[in-house]
């Protein structure tokens, strides 16, 4: 009985064809994408960062291009997930496991490994003779240059990601004079080992034990989702074939092993859809030049749908295996069903969020008002009788100028306000600078006997410069609903 | 990955699958492993805390527990970090140790300083009496509201902080309401007509009523009161005599409390906090008070 599954080692072979080619290039954007962009300049003015994408901890803001985030507003980055999340299943449920094939970073970091892999040590047959090999000098250097040229990468993998938390000049000449803080270097090392073992050594065992996407997938998956397939009807019954021999009782598969030996998860898709595929392409590539080579049509594996898949096979049925060899008789590609419930359903919501996360940033108010009504005491009793209410209030300016506003309320006919600056100056007009956050203890009293209970009370702030009151019609201005006791 | 089984396997016919071999009612148990790596893990986990064990403080002892050779203990991280914080305040509180009330009122900055250290000191010293917002209660006064016994100015309410009332401190407030009424065999001074009539007369001051008890009570109180409390009952500060014609009672504004007050005495204790906590900390309290809302 053995205790655990042991792991075996894939040798991916090199494959050429149209989806290693767009692997290819999806790997060259989306890894252009990471290591330049925290190099993109957005001009906001003075004391402002000028980086397009920033994380700014310490200043406690988010920028990407012309938006910019409050932690108040952290509800935006909800929005984004949620809009990726439902992405994701809206692309799952068109196009299958695209993400994993030609996006998820565990892909395509793994294809850059195998790439160096290749490009150090040879093809499939080479590594594995290398790896059989006892520890010549060769094989020393061969897997030392692999292994250090892997730590690079991971190392500047690492180093784009600070990038991302910090003006990336300033850091940038900071490293090379490794001035930078602990937790800059901490990332940055923690990274590289996280690249280096997950691309280097962990790869499809990432997606097939770790990732749980891998597993729920299937959820999202229905009889209209492109898959990659195998057509048995045709392919089988599976066997080698000589130029110039009859296809007479054959199948077209020739069963070369070429889809297995160049999939880097390690499976035979010939076994039909599996967990473990992520839908790379690259056994369809790699069977395609094979058909090429002994003159058979193309798409014995395929992207296709079950329901497609269904249809071909009731085709073949009728046809006589001779004739097979024919290129016109094999049962041509149906028509992909691109509008299903399920996908209208996912576009319907993605629209609405989208829609939604739209207005939220393009109505995002440039001032905020919030204000606490204090606890303890809940009102004070005044000599005079009149009774009193203490408020704390919070002034945002987001705005990249100092502003002044003023306060005033509404709902209390009777109501004295009085506001009180740092230092407990009484002020008429509240001074914020600006992109800050400016906190003012406020005191509402009330003549003695005109209020009883609880009340409403309703405190407005308007910019002095345009003292339009309603937020619709002036972004500067904001109000706050509270309640006064006595 | 063998292809062959080995003999003693026992292979589940229908998935293929080795089983581990139990049985229950013809039932087998498949042996599906968790990978290798995942194993490894697990291991060093196991490695990694044996490591803490000799590190760190861990396993509890008949007289304590093991100390680890690191020497750690969360008392030696405490202390680090107060003695960070004391030095991170040290600037801000040089500055305040050195600045009078109205030098501190001048510097917003230093100002919410001296009220935020305050609050603190406040919370943990103060708010057992006086609430935790200094809302106060029956027979402990409202520090929000602008009746003071002593004053209401910073350094008034610096000097309250630092005397107490009827406390051990030779400057004490010590001043009492004497009881007017027969307590404990004593005769007492006023009849309870008469104490039944000034209390009339007091919770009527803020809104005067033309009535018997009313002017009888009047009489009694220019004998008996006003030398503290004062003409029309406005208080005393000097004397620590409360005003009577405000809308503020510290035992209660109706009748039934007032002949109580009157019959049997006030005298509420505050001790003296000069010997409690340092010189810094009583005018930090003093300055978040005043900041309440009825500062003078």
């Amino acid at each position: 009985m053995s205790l655990f599954e042991t792991a075996r080692k894939i040798y991916p072979r090199r494959v050429k064809g149209t989806f290693r080619s767009l692997k290819w290039l999806s790997m060259i954007v989306l890894l252009g994408l990471y290591y330049t962009a925290p190099w993109l300049r957005w001009d906001r003015g003075p004391h402002v960062p000028d980086q397009a994408i920033l994380v700014d901890l310490v200043g406690q803001r988010g920028y990407f291009f012309g938006i910019e985030i409050w932690p108040q507003e952290v509800y935006l980055l909800v929005g984004v997930l949620i809009l990726a999340a439902i992405g994701l299943f809206f692309a799952t449920a068109l196009l299958g496991r695209v993400w994993c094939g030609y996006a998820c970073p565990q892909t395509v970091w793994t294809d850059l490994f195998v790439w160096v892999e290749r490009f150090v040590q040879g093809d499939r047959n080479a590594r594995r003779k290398l790896d059989e090999s006892p520890w010549t000098l060769e094989k020393v250097w061969k897997k030392s240059l692999t292994h250090l040229i892997w730590l690079l990468i991971g190392a500047v993998t690492g180093g784009a990601w600070v990038f991302y938390f910090n003006d990336a000049p300033t850091l940038f000449s900071d490293l090379w004079h490794l001035d930078v803080s602990w937790s800059v270097l901490g990332w940055i090392i923690a990274l590289t080992l996280s690249t280096y073992f997950m691309a280097g050594f962990a790869r499809e065992n990432v997606c097939t034990y770790m990732c749980p996407y891998a597993r729920f997938q299937s959820a999202m998956f229905d009889r209209d989702t492109l898959i990659i397939t195998y057509e048995a009807e045709r392919g089988e019954p599976r066997g080698k074939h000589k130029k110039g021999d009859s296809w007479d009782g054959k199948g077209h598969c020739i069963d070369c092993d070429s889809c297995v030996i160049v999939c880097p998860m390690g499976i035979d898709i010939r076994d039909g859809l599996q967990m473990q595929c992520i839908s790379c392409g690259l056994c369809i590539d790699a069977c395609n030049s094979v058909m090429d080579k002994i003159e058979l049509p193309r798409g014995l594996i395929r992207y296709d749908t079950e329901s497609n898949q269904r249809q071909r096979r009731e085709g073949y049925r009728t046809l006589d295996i001779a004739h097979r060899k024919s290129g016109k008789t094999v049962v041509p590609q149906q028509k992909m069903r691109w509008v299903r419930p399920r996908t209208l359903a996912y576009a319907l919501i993605l629209s609405t969020v989208g829609s939604l996360m739209l207005t939220a940033i393009v109505l995002r108010p440039m001032t905020e008002l919030t204000v606490n009504h204090a606890r303890a005491p809940q009102f004070v009793r005044l000599s005079d009788g009149s009774v009193r209410n203490n408020y704390q209030i919070k002034i945002l300016n987001k705005s990249h100028d100092d502003r002044a506003y003023r306060l005033s309320t509404q709902g209390l006919s009777q109501a004295r306000l009085e506001v009180l600056a740092a230092g407990d100056e009484a002020v008429e007009t509240l001074h914020v600078p600006a992109n800050s956050v400016a906190s003012f203890r406020v005191r509402v009293d009330t003549p003695e006997a005109t209020t009883h209970g609880r009340s409403d009370i309703r405190f407005l702030l308007s910019d002095t410069r345009n003292p339009a009151q309603n937020p619709a019609q002036n972004p500067e201005s904001a109000r706050h609903d509270s309640y006064f006791i006595r | 990955m063998s292809d062959a089984p080995e003999p003693h396997r026992d292979i589940d016919a229908h998935s293929g699958v080795e089983t581990t071999g139990h049985e229950w009612d013809g039932l087998k148990e498949l042996n599906n492993p968790a990978p290798r790596w995942w194993l490894i893990v697990w291991m060093l986990t196991i490695v990694w805390a044996i490591g803490y064990w000799v590190v760190y403080p861990s396993w509890p002892t008949l007289s304590g527990h093991t100390k680890g050779i690191a020497g750690w203990t969360q008392y030696d991280k405490l202390k680090h970090e107060q003695a960070e914080i004391t030095q991170r305040q040290s600037g801000w509180l040089g500055k305040f140790h050195k600045a009078s009330f109205a030098e501190i009122k001048q510097d917003p900055v230093l100002f919410e300083f001296a009220r935020a250290g305050g609050e603190v000191v406040f919370k943990e010293n103060c708010a057992a009496c006086h609430g935790a917002g200094g809302e106060g209660r029956r027979g402990y006064p409202n520090l929000n509201d602008d009746d003071w016994l002593f004053g209401g100015t910073a350094e008034d309410i610096y000097n309250t902080i630092n005397v107490g009332s009827h406390s051990t401190h030779p400057n004490t407030h010590a001043v009492a309401m004497p009881a007017f009424g027969a307590v404990m065999g004593r005769e007492g001074m006023l009849t309870p007509a008469q104490i039944d009539d000034v209390a009339t007369y007091v919770s009527y001051l803020r809104q005067p009523v033309a009535s018997a008890a009313f002017t009888r009570g009047q009489a009694v109180f220019q004998q008996n009161c006003v030398s503290c409390h004062g003409e029309g009952g406005i208080g005393n500060r000097q004397m620590g005599a409360p005003r009577l014609n405000d809308a503020i009672w510290l035992y209660g504004g109706d009748k039934a409390t007032l002949v109580q007050t009157i019959t049997k005495g006030r005298a509420g204790v505050m001790p003296s906090w000069q010997s409690r906590m340092s010189d810094d900390s009583r005018r930090q309290v003093a300055i978040y008070v005043h900041s309440l809302g009825g500062g003078e």
